[in-house]
């Protein structure tokens, strides 16, 4: 807890939030007033105090119900987990009803409360206790006529608490214009928590303020709590900034056609999916794929489900050939579900906040976002807080959506622009069929394919498939097996068109080549005859010559 | 634990006195309680003063808040007031002492 040791010592209440809230819980050894009005949660939250105290802290406690009677107490908080009489028999709590009724005191001169402290003190003594609750005092002024009595009395009790060094709850119910009705916050002055319980459109959330700490820091804001049979839980609403640790370590999809179309092979560790598509689209069918991958690694995965029971869910990915009812059975998956109605949206909140301190998943898968409705920009900033919750803690969550038509449902278009990775889902009705396609809108910090995938899904889960893109556009389905026949059936006509030209140019070479013999041939024939007959012309030559010879022999001889 | 016994008889009242240590009011209370018991219950009564502060494990039993307080534990029903005693006609209604020719004079 981060706070200082020349700060104010303070008492841890375990009532996780709170303690984050306050730096570190109440103030030690003084009284804090918590206050509020019927029903918010004042008994409880002293209650926890008391209990943790003696279970965690190793301070018992002494709780002086002015309502309930000890048996009523001890069955209520039963229902908790808190077994009171189990702490009482251990010397670790002590429970003392005080019966103020009004008809049976009669006032027959003066008196003091010297009764009161006598029992505190006997309890405190008792137990060694370092803590006490005072639940609700209050009711002491509707027990005793004269206020002015019971005034000095009160304070004369606070100063023996701080005396005693005792660290004390007083609870008190809220009045007109003063936070509560007999004015404590007069007497009770270090600390005053005030409590609240808001209904608006029928949602009651529940809210807790730290009006004042004296000598201490503390969270100003109002914050939502959650009571619930894990106890109270105050989520803190943490300013956090942006400066976030980022990683670069990679978390598959589970589907490996989809991994492919990352450049990165899946989404970055810590960043925020959106998958958003219409009814049937099989948003909840690639969460569970996501969630099943992630357990399939070892990892922790919490699946927020906020239409469908976690066994529907298991029944329903099952037909896909996930089996996540053994993930869960395993320990590696837990789902939560509720309605969206359930509570309010700051109640979700802090709910998902307890689960995820409780679970510490790595990936978490919530389904769907569209759920929450609300004043839109209520919705998104529930949906930022969500976002920034996960991201500080490094937890990778896809989140679906659906989508009416092109249109976001209200309030959750915004979060388009909050999430890392953005994958949309699309039917394409042509032909008398509907099929499948999904893109990926954005990917920070990494390429992805600019393709528009068709993917079906089937018995052994979900499987890519490239979708056909021509000229007649994006075919899928059953035009896609069409066009991929009809191309099959092209392909092989121009394969044996080929086939035939090469047969075509073999038999043209051959009756050329046969041409060309046969010119050879010719040709051989021609040249052979030139020759005979350059031999005869050379011998008629030669004749000749000799026949010119032998008549110039002649005639020279005749002359 | 002091007590004052006079002889029990079947009318016998009993009457525990708290207080916590020998204050003004509570020596006020003993000695008014003492006087009007005299006056009113001549002989049938038993007074128990009991000192929360040397036996403060007795004030959760009987509900003990306001210092002096005084219970009627017989006749039954249970009957309590607080304060030193000093306004007699509210203990003796308190108490349910007043007799019937007192009450309607």
């Amino acid at each position: 807890m981060p706070f200082d040791a020349v700060d104010l010592a303070k008492a841890p209440t375990g009532v996780s939030g709170f303690d984050n809230v306050t730096l570190g819980g109440l103030p030690l050894g003084r009284p804090s007033l918590v206050c509020g009005p019927a029903g918010c949660g004042k008994t409880l939250f002293a209650m926890t105090f008391l209990v943790n105290g003696a279970t965690r802290f190793g301070e018992p406690g002494v709780f002086m119900s002015f309502e309930e009677r000890k048996a009523d107490l001890t069955a209520n908080f039963a229902s908790l987990g808190y077994d009171l009489d189990g702490l009482a028999a251990a010397g670790k709590l002590a429970i003392d009803h005080v019966r103020v009724e009004r008809a049976e005191i009669l006032e027959t001169g003066d008196y003091d409360l010297e009764g009161l402290f006598v029992r505190l003190g006997y309890a405190v003594d008792r137990i060694g206790a370092k803590r006490v609750v005072l639940d609700t005092i209050e009711s002491l002024f509707s027990g005793f006529a004269d206020p002015s009595v019971l005034r000095a009395e009160l304070r004369r009790l606070f100063g023996w608490i701080k005396d005693r060094g005792l660290t004390a709850i007083i609870t008190g119910e809220r009045g007109d214009g003063q936070l509560t009705r007999q004015g404590l916050e007069e007497y009770v002055s270090d600390c005053v928590i005030v409590l609240d319980n808001r209904v608006e459109d029928q949602i009651t959330t529940r809210r807790l303020r730290v009006v004042k700490y004296r000598g201490s820091a503390h969270g100003t804001n109002e914050y939502p709590f959650l009571i619930d049979h894990q106890g109270i839980s105050v989520l803190p609403v943490t300013s956090s900034g942006l400066q976030r640790p980022v990683s670069n370590e990679i978390v598959p999809s589970g589907i490996p056609g989809l991994d492919a179309m990352l450049r990165t092979g899946g989404f970055f560790k810590g960043s925020g999916i959106l998958l958003s598509g219409v009814a049937g689209t099989g948003k909840t069918t690639i969460g569970s794929h996501f969630a099943d991958a992630a357990c399939a690694r070892g990892q922790r995965c919490m699946f927020f489900v906020f239409e469908e029971g976690a066994d529907e869910i298991c029944r329903n990915a099952l037909s896909v050939g996930l089996d996540l009812r053994a993930r869960a059975e395993s320990g590696l998956l837990r789902f939560e579900a509720a309605r969206p109605s359930l509570y309010g949206l700051e109640m979700h909140l802090a709910r998902m906040h307890r689960d995820l301190e409780s679970f510490r998943p790595d990936v978490v898968v919530i389904d769907p976002v569209s759920a929450f409705r609300g004043p839109s920009t209520e919705v998104h900033a529930t949906l930022l807080r969500m976002l920034d919750l996960l991201k500080s803690r490094g937890i990778t969550a896809l989140f679906t959506s659906l989508r009416a038509d092109d249109m976001q449902i209200d309030g959750t278009d915004g979060l388009s622009s909050l999430m890392d990775v953005w994958i949309k889902l699309s039917d394409v009705e042509a032909n008398g069929e509907r099929n499948r396609t999904l893109y990926v809108i954005k990917s920070r910090g990494m390429g992805h394919s600019n393709q528009v995938r068709e993917y079906r899904i089937t018995n052994s889960g979900i499987e890519m498939i490239d979708a056909y893109i021509g000229p007649e556009g994006v075919l899928t389905g059953a035009a896609r097996l069409n066009q991929e026949a009809r191309e099959q059936a092209a392909a092989m006509r121009r394969l044996q068109e080929v086939e035939r030209r090469r047969r075509e140019i073999a038999r043209r070479r051959q009756a050329l080549e046969r041409q060309i013999g046969e010119l050879r041939a010719d040709l051989d024939a021609g040249e052979e005859e030139e020759r005979h007959l350059l031999d005869d012309d050379q011998g008629h030559e030669a004749t000749l010559a000799s026949d010119r010879t032998a008549l110039a022999a002649l005639r020279g001889t005749a002359e | 634990m002091e007590s004052a016994d006079a002889d029990a008889g079947g009318d016998s009242y009993l009457l525990r006195l708290y207080v916590a240590g020998q204050t003004v009011k509570s020596l006020a209370a003993t000695a008014n309680l003492k006087r009007l018991c005299e006056d009113h219950l001549a002989g049938a009564y038993a007074i128990e003063v009991i000192d929360l502060l040397e036996n403060p494990q007795l004030a959760e039993g009987d509900q003990i808040l306001a210092i002096p307080t005084l219970i009627r534990s017989l006749p039954a029903p249970l009957k309590r007031v607080i304060g030193d005693l000093s306004n007699t006609e509210k203990v003796l209604v308190g108490l349910d002492l007043r007799r019937k020719d007192e009450s309607f004079p």
